[in-house]
């Protein structure tokens, strides 16, 4: 295995921990509705947090390696329009992924709505990053 | 030669390549919510039968769908592909044995899930044994799939 081989290898796993870890989120949320939910509070916020890390080190191996990969290679250059529009992408999706984090813990209950806003929203932004990664418009 | 084929895709590729990867990342998404959820269950025992139908459920709801939609992406993405008939690569054979062999144990889970939700409804505590299996075999699966995603995108020839 050669360096871009690793580098490809590292960035798609982060994308793999990223949205393995939004998709149980949505787990999460949909076994804490209800008036008999399939989580004590405990383990619910137990759960939120191990993912929401897992959320976080993902996407943060994914630009890493990903801007690496982008220095990396001769065919694409970070000021490409699909390479910027996914680094602003992730920008939004990481910070609604901590305001996410922040309603949940704050009060689970009262900010639910909020925090499953916010939980759209960076998983909106992830989805258009992934389609942006295979289209690759305009490269 | 086999890199360099594998390196050009045609646009027609995209959306079942799409497919797959997102298929594959939900997949991992809920066999890793199965793993967590059967954990914290170990740690939490009165909460445990709850957290084992959480389990078992995000098995059936949300593994399963997830393999169907992988698969199907995994052929749609290599018929479009369009590699020629003497076209061999050892990355494409690892992701069919991690993909036929996940098929098995996913269906002894999906058995086991059944069973164990079946069970549930009379005594919730009667399901937290076979979630506790169905968690221990979605290790195993997360494990092999590490190597599935390596393989696809090292592509060892």
């Amino acid at each position: 295995m050669d360096l871009y081989d690793w580098l490809l290898f590292l960035h798609v796993l982060g994308a793999f921990v990223a949205v393995g870890a939004l998709t149980a989120l949505w787990g999460l949320i949909l076994g804490t509705r209800g008036t008999a939910p399939l989580f004590d509070p405990p383990s619910a916020l137990r759960f939120g947090r191990i993912s929401g890390i897992l959320v976080g080190v993902g996407m943060v191996a994914a630009l890493v390696f990903g801007i690496w990969l982008a220095i990396d290679l001769d065919a694409y250059e970070l000021w490409n329009g699909w390479i910027l529009a996914s680094l602003v992408l992730w920008a939004i999706g990481g910070w609604a992924g901590g305001q996410a984090g922040k309603a949940f813990e704050s009060d689970p209950v009262a900010n639910r709505a909020t925090g499953i806003r916010f939980q759209a929203i960076n998983s909106v932004a992830v989805l258009v990053i992934l389609v942006l990664m295979l289209w690759k418009p305009g490269a | 030669m086999p890199d360099v084929l594998a390196a050009i895709r045609p646009d027609s590729v995209n959306l079942p390549l799409f497919l797959h990867v997102l298929g594959a990342m939900v997949l991992v998404g809920a066999l890793f919510a199965v793993g967590l959820a059967t954990m914290l269950g170990r740690r939490s025992p009165d909460g445990a039968p709850r957290l084992a139908r959480f389990s078992l459920k995000a098995l059936l709801l949300g593994a399963l769908p997830a393999y169907v939609v992988m698969r199907v992406g995994a052929q749609w993405t290599e018929a479009e592909q369009d590699y020629p008939d003497d076209f061999e690569a050892s990355w494409i054979d690892i992701g069919y044995i991690v993909a036929d062999i996940g098929a098995l144990l996913l269906l002894i889970s999906v058995v086991l899930a059944a069973i164990g939700l079946r069970r549930s409804r009379d005594d919730a505590s009667k399901s937290v044994r076979l979630a506790r299996i169905v968690a221990g075999i979605s290790v195993l699966l997360l494990a092999a799939f590490l190597v599935a995603v390596w393989a696809m995108t090292a592509k060892p020839t």
